[in-house]
């Protein structure tokens, strides 16, 4: 049933006991063409895409717990795409695109927020990185504003712009902003199974099968299954599926953490970002103010960090933000990132033929989903890298040949 | 009228000590010892605030900190408090509070219309609808934000002041009811050193509204006695409104202590509230249990509260909340509650869910003169701003039907008991394991983690006697983990409650006169609105696991974070899936046990302690002479010293020429100094730079480059040889840090035979970088030492006194000009500054800032590391081809020039820019493409790194780096500015000033 | 929030000490001789195990030593620090 607010009236004469399963729970097959491990929101949309894009059929999403259990669910939703790098900014701003009409095409309100994002300058070498970003961005054909002081004043109510480290401008993308994380997941995967995806949950995958150096399918604590081809979305767990198929990843798993305050009324209109200051906040639709905190830099697969992480970003928030101090931290979470040395994600083949892998987004894979769907759903539904994601192969950490966002701009995400 | 529900006497309130409050601008009485809550129940005062999503009146519902209703705007302005619970607000004379999310009165609330739209806003609607037009979300958006939240944020800064504190114990005990003060006096006794905190301003816990017996004496007695022991114990520590809010690995607790929020006008010298960081070696969890609500229609009334609550708003504050009352229950326990208030002379009527109750309870009820309906349920509620009726009707055997007619009564008071819940939530957050309990239909600790008690109801033992022999035990025997030994007596020999909680009869929820899923309202979560039928329809929809329907229906996410909710939604799950409970599962529940003040996280790390200031010894001279500073790291260092209201382009031009002609002087302190010895320095100095660094003569200084492993560029400085096996190696000011934790990383990890020392010693010398044409003939005015270029030629090093102070002086340039750089120990910095400026006077020595370094560096091409690099240039990227020694068999960064990328022909390349209209100053930042479109997109094949206006040359030049610039000097390209305007300028060798070096050199 | 002993000044809270990650990854003895893939191998490849891991921590705000930690990456208990010198210990403490 389409979801609409007529319908939503409609139903609302029957108590709404007439509405269906978002998504069933199937029984898990003997055999699918593809198997997309990772029930994330970058898994669901690659499945959704690679049926409705390349009229691929037989798909199923495997998830060893609850779809959008993992980051998608614990990130602190922001979507951007000024990043620095042609070969980033050209996979963020697909996503942006895509995400400006997600809601739509998937039929489930992901309450995409496009309220402004503020990456804020503090010192003359901010303002270096975000002029070039600007600069950069601007040529793309990404949203950019380079603002000064007095303008991110005007704009940004009960900032503090005399702190410790004085605001000197910001860089504004107006197109970023926020979305309903959950909604994404779920969204997708109701979108998916309209289109014959099986969303199996609670199956987790033990084993990969591989023969001759080609992948045949996988061990799942719901049993054997075989695949044409297998595509690993797990963020969080990526090495340990890697590990599964025998090769390893240039990668590290790290608590990263966030808290919500107790709902207030709408303060903050948009979304704030800075580096020197260290603080990363906007507020919710439900009124809570969201502030994301550092990764810890130790491996760690518990979904839980140190509490220094959330201390260290309070000076900050408070800093920033001095109205701020009386409000209440309602909770905090972690989730566990997987971090490349070059801060950009890896997409496109493994050692293991028609075995893909999609990993490594880091602190920065809510706001990739739909980009990093759709152009995973490629690679794997014609077996090559698709444009989008050649740069982003393991085989630079072979040649060089990173996308240095980390050292680039410092830039958090 | 005032206090019209205050009884005479009873409860720890001061009779004597009346206090007015003001709430939604009208003016009551209360006494010292209220709280909020207790205060506005004493006068009849029961609808506090509106809920999140209907705009539903609400009342209080508990007397603790699971209060899910009654939270209040407390204070104005500055000090103003969202969301604070009117249960735990401390009564204080002039206390304002007001009701939130409503508009214009929480008794006439225009948002209260949602409630009548209620039937097609279920759980979830929003993922629904609000799609169409595709862009018109932010429109839609607009008005729900304004709907949702639910108090307001101050306007202002926060004038109060925060305290942290770290605090180490053998043993912690969370919560200070009987349990908790069992174990604490065991644990003393033994010699341990005990730490134990109470969220409530009266230490005691729920007893203290009781009339159990502890070794026949009253409890409340005992735990005057008890605390008073522990009070008087010197290796005790006793913390009452501090509540411990997360519980981290390794026994690490954070708690946090209301210090002055609690006291009328803090103007004090005390902070308001003090943030514990505490380690225990054993902790006691002693939290004891929350009383869970019955689902039941029309639950959420004002008039409708726990009946745990109306019996501590009875015994501790005096407050009688109703006077014809009716008790909803499904345990024994409840029927308390119902003797207390009919001594205090109530009329009280018990709606039973039970069929059969005990004997004992019949026996109570008769001679106590309680009215009973056994097998009956409340159906509905009556009532619009406060429960005026209920409608009951008795129920079938198998509770899935009515039998007889329905029966409207009336009450002021609806008291409910649906069991209890052990306050787990701690527990959990230190990676506890909880199992479900069918005798207590609760979750219960299952297994522990390391070093960790739970005790009494806390951990699902309602047998007060059993629970405190085992608190007992739980002391010493933590106690004893850590070391405390001391045979101590059992002080526990009788104890005894009246009725006590053994097991209830629970269903999902309470059968009412329409369906529970077609529109009834059988409210879980009561500040998020979610009811019995918003559970319903997440299963239906597919929304199955516990964390699915909490994030689609919302339920357990308010502020008290389902304290009193997510049992009861648990319950109806397990009946909809048809599994028990415990398969069900729970979610996590995630710290901060209660809402956490950020003020008191960030402490003191705020104003003028947010980050240190790092100033060097001259900084008060820089200050004097109007310098403006830039912040680099942590350093303040002068940016330019504008004279006479010149703007910064003057004060620059102005500077440069001074530095070219005569003499210049910039504080270089900050640059990064690391001193390094040992035998094997000068091999370790192979392998960290790229170039080669055996045969340096001492006295000889070497400009050297680092790169990291991935043979990017990090980090660059001048080190010199100061004796055998002595070298003073200098860093940029920002990477100091950086370089040091470098050396030590390949010293410590890798290279472990090596015998070389490191040493920051940034701090120590304070650095004067004098340069100019006239440069030697001021140094000479101050040294005895001959200073020509024979005796101290360029890259050399000479120890020498400068104005009496041995110093070390560095003939090394970064502008290009004739240059010493003077190094004085720090606490003679300033003196030798003075003493400077004072000779240079007839040279007109100029002060200089780093905007003017960066200028004169530029002319001459000098990189600067950070700014004309970002961690993705080689040295051959910055054509420095020529520090990258050929001969050496390795150093760090070396064998990543060879991978394909690193060493591929057309990377972009370090160049200089001519602007052709000899005008425009480039925007640093800004990028080159190699065809202008009228519009974006644009093919970029570089970015501009550095950009000036020279004054030397009279034109603006730049350093850009550029896609395969090597091989293109001489071609023109296009810089496309934001304003759509394209400027030409011509690609150059970056060095544009005095090429051969003379200047510097002679 | 661990507590962690640092080989040379004792047991510390984990805000004294800083985590460099994975331990016992030599440099190659001469890097002339591996090739691209090794060498990549060498830089980037961690092994990111969901056991035990070993790793190397400093003691920043003390002793400012490196040394190394036997932990294990779900419990996030510390089962054994260790200086840097010494070999790898077994995997058995699980």
């Amino acid at each position: 049933m389409k979801y609409s607010l007529l319908n939503l009236v409609r139903n609302s004469f029957s108590y709404h006991e007439n509405w269906q399963e978002a998504w069933s729970s199937p029984e898990l097959k003997k055999e699918y063409d593809i198997i997309i491990v990772g029930g994330g929101g970058h898994g669901l949309g690659t499945a959704y895409y690679l049926a409705k894009e390349f009229g691929l059929k037989n798909i199923a999403v495997l998830e060893k717990g609850w779809i959008g259990g993992g980051n998608t669910g614990r990130n602190t939703t922001i979507i951007r795409s000024n990043y620095l790098w042609d070969e980033s900014a050209a996979l963020y701003n697909h996503a942006v695109n895509l995400w400006e009409g997600l809601s739509s095409e998937l039929n489930y309100n992901v309450m995409f927020s496009q309220r402004g994002l503020f990456h804020l300058a503090h010192t003359v070498h901010d303002m270096q990185e975000i002029t070039r970003r600007g600069y950069s961005n601007h040529l793309n054909g990404i949203d950019a504003e380079i603002l000064d002081k007095e303008q991110v004043l005007k704009k940004i109510p009960y900032i503090n712009g005399d702190g410790r480290y004085p605001i000197m401008g910001a860089l504004l993308q107006r197109r970023g902003g926020t979305a309903r994380h959950d909604a994404v997941a779920w969204g997708y995967a109701r979108a998916a199974e309209n289109l014959g995806v099986d969303i199996i949950q609670n199956c987790e995958v033990k084993g990969i099968n591989i023969t001759n150096g080609t992948v045949t399918g996988l061990e799942t604590t719901r049993g054997s299954v075989k695949a044409k081809k297998v595509g690993l979305v797990p963020a969080g767990h990526s090495s340990v599926l890697a590990n599964m198929a025998g090769f390893h990843l240039p990668i590290n798993s790290v608590p990263l953490q966030a808290l919500v305050s107790e709902p207030i009324k709408p303060i903050l209109d948009c979304v704030i970002m800075s580096n020197a200051v260290h603080v990363y906040v906007s507020q919710s639709d439900k009124g809570e103010i969201v502030v994301g905190a550092g990764s810890d830099a130790y491996n760690s697969y518990s979904q839980r960090g140190s509490f220094d992480m959330i201390e260290h970003i309070m000076g900050p928030l408070v800093e920033l933000f001095p109205i701020f101090s009386r409000l209440k931290m309602l909770r905090q979470w972690g989730g566990i990132v997987d971090v490349t040395p070059d801060r950009s994600p890896i997409i496109g083949k493994t050692p293991v033929e028609n075995l893909f892998i999609n990993c490594g987004w880091g602190t920065g894979g809510f706001k990739a989903t739909p980009g990093s769907a759709h152009t995973f759903a490629e690679t794997v539904a014609t077996g090559e890298p698709s444009k989008m994601a050649a740069p982003f192969s393991i085989d630079r950490h072979y040649s060089g040949a990173l996308v240095d966002e980390a050292a680039a701009a410092a830039v958090a995400h | 009228m005032f206090n019209r529900n205050r009884l005479i006497s009873g409860g720890s309130i001061d009779r004597n000590k009346p206090i007015n409050f003001k709430f939604n601008g009208q003016t009551f009485k209360g006494y010292e010892g209220d709280t909020l809550a207790s205060a506005l129940l004493a006068n009849d005062v029961h609808l506090i605030g509106r809920s999140f999503k209907y705009h539903r009146p609400r009342g209080i519902l508990t007397s603790g900190s699971e209060e899910p209703n009654a939270l209040v705007q407390l204070n104005k302005e500055s000090r103003t408090e969202p969301n604070a619970r009117a249960t735990e607000i401390e009564l204080y004379e002039g206390l304002e509070a007001s009701s939130q999310n409503c508009w214009p009165s929480v008794k006439y609330d225009i948002g209260a219309l949602n409630n009548l739209f209620s039937r097609i806003l279920p759980a979830g609607f929003y993922y629904k609808t609000f799609m169409w037009p595709p862009s018109a979300w932010m429109f839609y958006e607009y008005f729900i934000r304004r709907a949702a939240g639910l108090g307001e944020a101050p306007k202002e800064k926060n004038p109060d002041r925060y305290e942290q504190k770290f605090f180490y114990c053998d043993v912690m005990v969370v919560g200070a009811g009987v349990t908790g003060l069992t174990a604490a006096l065991a644990a003393a006794r033994s010699g341990a050193n005990v730490l134990i905190v109470d969220e409530k301003p009266e230490m005691g816990g729920y007893l203290l509204s009781s009339k159990a017996k502890i070794n026949n004496m009253d409890a409340k007695e005992w735990i005057k006695e008890t605390l008073s022991e522990l009070n008087s114990l010197s290796n005790v520590t006793v913390l009452n409104r501090t509540t411990a809010t997360g519980y981290y690995d390794y026994n690490y607790i954070t708690a946090l202590q209301k210090v002055t929020n609690h006291i009328e006008n803090s103007n004090s010298k005390l902070p308001r509230e003090r943030f514990w960081r505490i380690r225990s070696k054993e902790v006691i969890l002693a939290q004891g249990a929350f009383e869970r609500p019955l689902v039941f229609s029309g639950n959420d009334r004002p008039g409708i509260m726990m009946a745990s609550a109306a019996q501590v708003f009875i015994s501790q504050y005096g407050v009688l909340p109703g006077n014809s009352i009716t008790l909803f229950t499904n345990n024994d326990h409840a029927y308390t509650v119902a003797v207390e208030a009919i001594s205090k002379g109530a009329k009280v009527v018990v709606i039973d869910l039970r069929s059969n109750v005990s004997n004992e309870i019949t026996k109570l009820c008769e001679q106590n003169k309680i009215e009973t309906y056994n097998s009956h349920a409340v159906t509905s509620t009556h009532g619009s701003k406060k429960v005026n009726a209920i409608t009951l009707q008795e129920l079938s055997n198998d509770k899935q039907s009515f039998v007889g007619d329905a029966v409207t009564i009336n009450t002021d008071l609806l008291l409910m008991s649906g069991g209890w819940n052990p306050a787990v939530q701690l527990f959990s957050q230190s990676r506890g394991k909880l199992k479900y309990d069918d005798q207590i239909s609760s979750f219960i600790p299952d297994v522990l983690v390391d070093n960790q008690y739970v005790i009494g109801t806390n951990n699902g033992n309602f047998n007060l006697k059993q629970s405190l022999i085992d608190s007992l035990n739980a002391g010493i025997s933590a106690a004893k983990e850590t070391g405390n030994k001391k045979d101590i007596e059992e002080f526990i020999s009788e104890a005894s409650e009246p009725q006590e909680f053994t097991t209830s009869e629970v269903v999902p929820y309470v059968l009412g006169s329409k369906p529970v899923t077609h529109g009834s309202k059988h409210f879980i979560d009561f500040q998020n609105d979610v009811t019995a039928s918003d559970i319903f329809l997440a299963q239906r929809e597919g929304y199955i696991s516990v964390e699915h329907t909490k994030r689609y229906t919302t339920t357990g996410m308010a502020t008290d974070q389902g304290k009193t909710s997510n049992v009861n939604a648990l319950a109806i799950m397990s009946h909809i899936q048809k599994k028990p409970v415990g398969e069900v599962g729970h979610t996590t529940f995630r710290p901060p046990y209660v809402p956490q003040t950020f003020g008191a996280m960030a402490g003191r790390n705020v104003d003028q302690f947010f980050d240190p200031q790092r100033l060097t010894a001259v900084h008060q001279w820089h200050k004097d002479n109007g310098a403006v500073f830039e912040d680099v790291g942590q350093w303040k260092r002068p940016y330019f010293y504008p004279k006479n209201k010149e703007n910064m382009k003057d004060a620059v031009n102005r500077e440069c020429l001074a530095a070219r002609n005569s003499v210049g002087i910039l504080d270089a302190s900050t640059l990064g100094k690391i001193d390094i010895q040992g035998p094997d320095a000068a091999k370790f100095l192979n392998l960290i730079y790229t170039n080669a660094w055996s045969k340096l003569e001492i006295g000889a200084c070497r400009y050297g480059l680092m790169c990291n492993e991935h043979g990017m560029v990090f980090d660059d400085g001048v080190t010199t040889r100061i004796g055998e096996n002595h070298y003073h190696m200098t860093t940029t000011s920002g990477g100091a840090a950086r370089v040091m934790s470098w050396l030590e990383e390949f010293l410590q990890t890798e290279w472990l035979d090596m015998k070389v020392y490191c040493t920051s010693v940034t701090e120590q010398w304070t650095v004067l970088s004098i340069c100019g044409p006239k440069s030697r003939e001021l140094l000479a005015s101050l040294t005895d030492e001959n200073i020509d270029n024979t005796n101290l030629p360029y890259m050399r090093m000479r120890p020498i006194k400068v104005c009496g102070i041995e110093a070390r002086v560095f003939r090394i340039s970064f502008t290009g000009e004739l240059s010493f750089e003077i190094n004085v120990p720090a606490r003679y910095g300033k003196f030798v500054w003075d003493k400077v400026m004072e000779a240079g006077k007839q040279y007109k020595i100029t002060p200089y800032g780093t905007e003017t370094m960066h200028v004169l560096r530029a002319e001459k091409g000098f990189i600067i590391v950070g700014q004309d690099t970002d961690g993705s240039a080689t040295p051959s990227d910055l054509n420095m081809d020529w520090i990258v020694s050929k001969k050496k068999e390795d150093f760090l960064g070396k064998r990543s020039f060879v991978r394909s990328d690193t060493a591929r022909e057309n990377r972009k390349h370090l160049v200089g820019l001519l602007v052709n209209d000899k005008k425009t100053v480039l925007p640093e930042g800004s990028h080159i493409v190699d065809e202008a479109n009228k519009k974006p997109p644009m093919k970029m094949s570089g970015h501009i790194t550095s950009s000036y206006h020279s004054p030397t040359l009279g034109y603006p030049i730049a350093m850009a780096m550029l896609k395969n610039g090597k091989n293109r000097h001489g071609e023109i390209v296009l810089i496309p500015l934001m304003n759509g305007k394209v400027i030409e300028a011509t690609v150059t060798d970056s060095v544009f000033y005095d090429k051969e070096g003379a200047r510097q050199n002679d | 929030m661990f507590v962690i002993k640092c080989p040379y000044c004792g047991e510390r809270d984990q805000t004294e000490f800083s985590c460099h990650g994975e331990s016992h990854i030599a440099r190659p003895e001469n890097p002339n001789e591996v090739n691209d893939k090794e060498w990549g191998e060498y830089l980037f490849f961690r092994s990111n195990p969901k056991g035990i891991h070993y790793e190397r921590w400093t003691h920043d705000h003390g002793c400012r030593q490196w040394f190394n930690v036997k932990r294990h990456t779900v419990t996030d208990k510390i089962i054994q620090t260790y200086t840097m010198g010494e070999s790898k210990p077994e995997d058995n403490n699980v």
